[in-house]
């Protein structure tokens, strides 16, 4: 059944505090390094000094006659795996790339790509062991920049990779992997009926996720092949199914345990360091923790890609938008899997469009790997399409918001990427947008306000939460979703609503691989939602249960009993005249009247409504430094429903700031030799404290039908937006279209000087 | 290489340990002491999420050797509240919901103490360029300010 009516609630929309709350702030909570098991050793990897070469030989005896050195492992001692696409983390992925992406075979592919590990009984010693690995290579031209690498005659990182998509399918390898389109009506037709067209050409730099906590496990393999992991990540279940498929194992011989997990956002959804630990306890038979340090996080995960937008768009005199296009290349990293697909979908998808067209080119070149990072693609390709809205909103002499209005998609809209959206709220964020005190504020000198729009799909799939009541009339939750951002509360907010009992009556838990059935990842802002889905439905065979029990009490037919403010009471005054009984009062009864109540939901959830969003930014810019800071930032999103309107503001929040941080600072840099030359948070500068004004998030409320209570997701659409509303706020401030991110002091300082 | 006898106070309890000259008070801490609440998110004193109290003094445990401990007090996150009573930076930051996956709430909160033992009535930027050092990926810092702002004016009286 369904909550919709918010009038009704008692628990969802209140803000509770969370209950995983008091051990983060009191240091009890235990992450993926504070985990220790009796004997272990300590796992450290090998990398590649190069962008690119040939490995001819490695020799690994004298590390392995090294005192205290327990295992050496190459990709000698990982079955070579067979191409074959991988559907259990966020995004494209093949095993067989996964294998070599963990341990490097034949080939490095990018400068920190692991070639060997080893365990030892102390850091100092597998450092020691580390420096006599002996490995002998013969370097290869590289290529870093994403149009070089697809250029005729660029250095080609896989003989095997033939173009994807392409008509005609080529017959010689090159670093194109896949080319995608997505089309509606007839775009080079529509183009000719416009009265104004803008071009332009936008690009963004690789950017990385710089969760605080880098990648730890510690895992243990017993001499009968038995597994324990316990890891942070984003999902236990594909940290198990990936460890399975890279090692040979069956799923019922690894035991994933989830830590706590210290922020992910995308790049914590498939497995570096699990899969070595694995093979290394296997061979010492002891377990093996393995930590990365800092510049491990950044030369050898994530980030997500950089890519070229170019935008084309066509509109009538009133502002009504004929033909878009744009085409997207994106830098997928050593092997393919760029979220190029999604940054096609998301792109145009905030608009009503009859006629447009979007393709784009997952490009491999000599960088990690791409992992998902919040939205996947989407900041990337909208950074472009929504700097092209507002050049199209000032060539027409039109307010963007306006411009915005003119064309939004609506309940209705055929989106370019195929469905036709429903239960949708961009309208309202924009009135929002327009109607808010921010949005007619006076601006100072060297002040501007930028304003855009963002889409993201999110998703549902495959979830389970089981409901216990405890004997004493408690209640016990267990899902199979790591909590990356509070959702345990929201967990337990529906669960109560639901019960009619106060929430610090329920107590949710995550639970490893053994304990709860099978659950997708925690990413596509599905959890709430989808996981969400099975805790209501167990939480409500839970309710249904308590009134056959008290049916059975009162000795009258289970529909004669209503469940009400937490209680059983008769249905009506035909079913007799019994004092209510409490959760509790069934509870402590329920082994006289059938035993534990309990249920164990799994569901499929589809209908994830889309989230829409729209910022403003106001910023001024300093012409002497080129420093751009922000001084006021609202981000209007439609949420739903919030479940915990604390933690949706924090989701909202937090991606407006990543998205401030991706406009204004942060870039991967590459020196000459194909080096990550800033893999640290001093030269990495992701956004301070002192960097941030506050961030007003505006709730809209549109709720999602498909939903007991009419949740959609939140946690990524709110990094769609701030890309381009930070550069139209730089573009109103100073006159400068900055379509190269990030808009940092010497690039916008430079551009002055240019003037 | 031989190792070094440390005493030192840690939490308000008299401690010691044996280090390697290398050792980080940070490894000792967590290693050592089983006190996993400090965090390791950088090991160059960029993040702050193992940022200590050092006699009085916020420091990065990270950059800070086990050695220099000797004769020293000092406090951690696991030092903060009193039994089961929550320091107010740890209620406000619970009430604030100033925390999303937690990694870095410790050293913001010792963060935050060692700021309010020193000045108890910040302003805003005052706030924001005390915590510049430590980082936050999650929230955009925004419910942590408010959450250092209402502890401040809850610990004044105000």
């Amino acid at each position: 059944m369904t909550y919709l009516n918010k009038a009704d609630l008692k628990v969802v929309g209140t803000r509770p505090i969370r209950p995983d709350g008091v051990d983060k702030v009191t240091g009890r909570a235990v992450f993926g390094a504070d985990q220790a098991l009796p004997g272990m050793l300590v796992g450290k990897l090998l990398r590649s000094p190069h962008a690119h070469a040939k490995i001819v030989s490695i020799d690994t005896s004298k590390a392995l006659a090294l005192k205290g050195v327990k295992a050496v492992v190459t990709s000698a001692d990982f079955p070579d795996i067979a191409s074959e696409e991988a559907f259990v983390g966020e995004g494209p992925m093949n095993f067989r790339d996964l294998s070599r992406n963990v341990m490097a075979r034949g080939k490095v592919l990018y400068h920190g790509h692991a070639v060997a590990a080893v365990a030892a009984t102390t850091s100092e010693i597998a450092d020691a062991a580390l420096a006599l690995i002996d490995v002998k290579y013969d370097v290869l031209p590289f290529v870093i920049d994403v149009e070089e690498a697809m250029k005729p005659g660029a250095p080609v990182l896989h003989n095997d990779l033939f173009t994807q998509g392409a008509t005609p399918q080529p017959t010689e390898p090159s670093n194109v992997a896949k080319r995608v389109q997505f089309a509606l009506g007839d775009v080079d037709a529509a183009f000719k009926t416009a009265d104004v067209i803008v071009e332009g050409r936008y690009t963004t730099e690789p950017v990385h996720q710089a969760y605080i906590e880098p990648h730890a496990c510690v895992v243990s393999v017993g001499a009968d092949g038995q597994a324990i992991i316990y890891s942070s990540s984003q999902g236990h279940f594909m940290v198990r199914a990936y460890c399975a498929k890279l090692l040979g194992m069956e799923l019922s011989d690894i035991r994933a345990m989830p830590s706590e997990i210290g922020g992910g956002f995308g790049g914590k959804t498939l497995v570096y360091l699990e899969p070595v630990a694995m093979a290394l306890s296997k061979h010492s038979g002891r377990p093996v923790k393995m930590v990365m340090t800092r510049e491990d996080v950044f030369r050898a995960t994530g980030p997500t890609s950089g890519g070229v937008i170019e935008v084309k768009l066509g509109a009538r005199k009133d502002g009504t938008i004929v033909a878009a296009e744009a085409i997207l290349k994106f830098q997928a990293g050593a092997f393919p899997g760029s979220p190029v697909q999604p940054g096609c979908m998301t792109c145009f998808a905030m608009y009503d469009l009859k006629d447009v067209r979007i393709i784009g080119y997952d490009v491999v070149s000599n960088r990690p790997k791409v992992a998902a990072y919040r939205a996947p693609g989407a900041p990337i390709s909208t950074f472009g399409t929504e700097s092209a809205m507002d050049e199209l909103a000032r060539k027409l002499g039109m307010d963007p918001i306006e411009l915005r209005l003119k064309n939004a998609a609506k309940d209705g809209t055929k989106a370019a990427y195929g469905p036709t959206l429903q239960n949708i709220g961009y309208i309202p964020t924009l009135e929002a947008a327009k109607a808010h005190p921010h949005y007619s504020a006076p601006l100072g000198p060297n002040q501007g306000r930028g304003v855009a729009s963002g889409f993201w799909f999110n998703i549902g799939g495959e979830s389970s939460g089981s409901v216990h009541v405890n004997e004493d009339g408690s209640v016990s939750i267990v899902t199979g979703s790591p909590d990356i951002g509070g959702s345990r509360a929201s967990m337990a907010m529906m669960c109560a609503e639901v019960l009619g009992i106060p929430v610090d009556k329920v107590r949710p838990v995550v639970g490893d691989t053994a304990t709860i059935g099978f659950t997708h990842l925690t990413g596509g802002s599905r959890v709430t939602f989808a996981t969400g889905m099975a805790v209501t439905q167990a939480a409500e065979k839970v309710r249904d249960e308590l009134k056959v029990r008290a049916a059975k009490i009162w000795d009258i037919p289970p529909d004669a009993v209503d469940w009400k403010d937490g209680m059983a009471v008769p249905a009506g005054a035909n079913a007799g005249g019994f004092e209510p009984l409490s959760l509790a009062d069934i509870a402590i009864k329920a082994a006289k009247t059938g035993g534990p109540i309990i249920s164990e939901v799994s569901v499929n959830a589809q209908g994830a409504g889309p989230g829409y969003a729209t910022h403003i930014c106001d910023i001024e810019v300093d012409p002497e430094t080129g420093h751009t800071t922000v001084l006021r930032y609202t981000a209007i999103q439609d949420v739903g429903r919030a479940i915990h309107p604390s933690y949706v503001e924090g989701q909202i929040q937090g991606g407006a700031a990543q998205g401030i941080g991706w406009a204004l600072n942060e870039e991967y840099i590459y020196n000459a030799k194909g080096e990550l030359d800033n893999p640290g948070f001093l030269d990495y500068r992701v956004p301070v404290a002192s960097d941030m004004p506050m961030i007003e998030a505006v709730m809209i409320e549109v709720p999602n039908p498909r939903h007991p209570f009419g949740a959609k997701g939140v946690g990524e659409v709110p990094i769609v937006p701030p890309l381009a509303a930070v550069a139209n706020a730089v573009r109103s401030a100073t006159g400068m279209r900055m379509a190269d991110l990030p808009i940092s002091p010497p690039k916008l300082r430079a551009a002055f000087d240019a003037r | 290489m031989s190792k070094i006898h440390v005493t030192t106070t840690i939490n308000g309890e008299p401690a010691e340990f044996l280090t390697e000259p290398q050792m980080s008070l940070l490894d000792i801490l967590r290693d050592e002491m089983h006190l996993t609440g400090s965090k390791e998110g950088c090991g160059s004193g960029d993040c702050g999420a193992c940022s200590v109290i050092m006699d009085g003094r916020v420091v990065c445990s990270c950059l800070v050797l086990g050695v220099e401990a000797e004769g020293k007090d000092i406090t951690t996150i696991e030092g903060i509240a009193t039994g089961e009573d929550l320091h107010p930076v740890q209620r406000k930051f619970l009430e604030h919901a100033a925390l999303q996956c937690g990694f870095c709430t410790p050293g913001l909160i010792v963060a935050t103490k060692a700021l309010l033992d020193r000045n108890p009535d910040p302003t805003e930027t005052e706030a924001r360029y005390w915590l510049a050092g430590n980082l936050c990926r999650c929230t955009g810092y925004d419910k942590i300010i408010r959450a250092v702002m209402d502890a401040a004016a809850e610990m004044r009286g105000a």
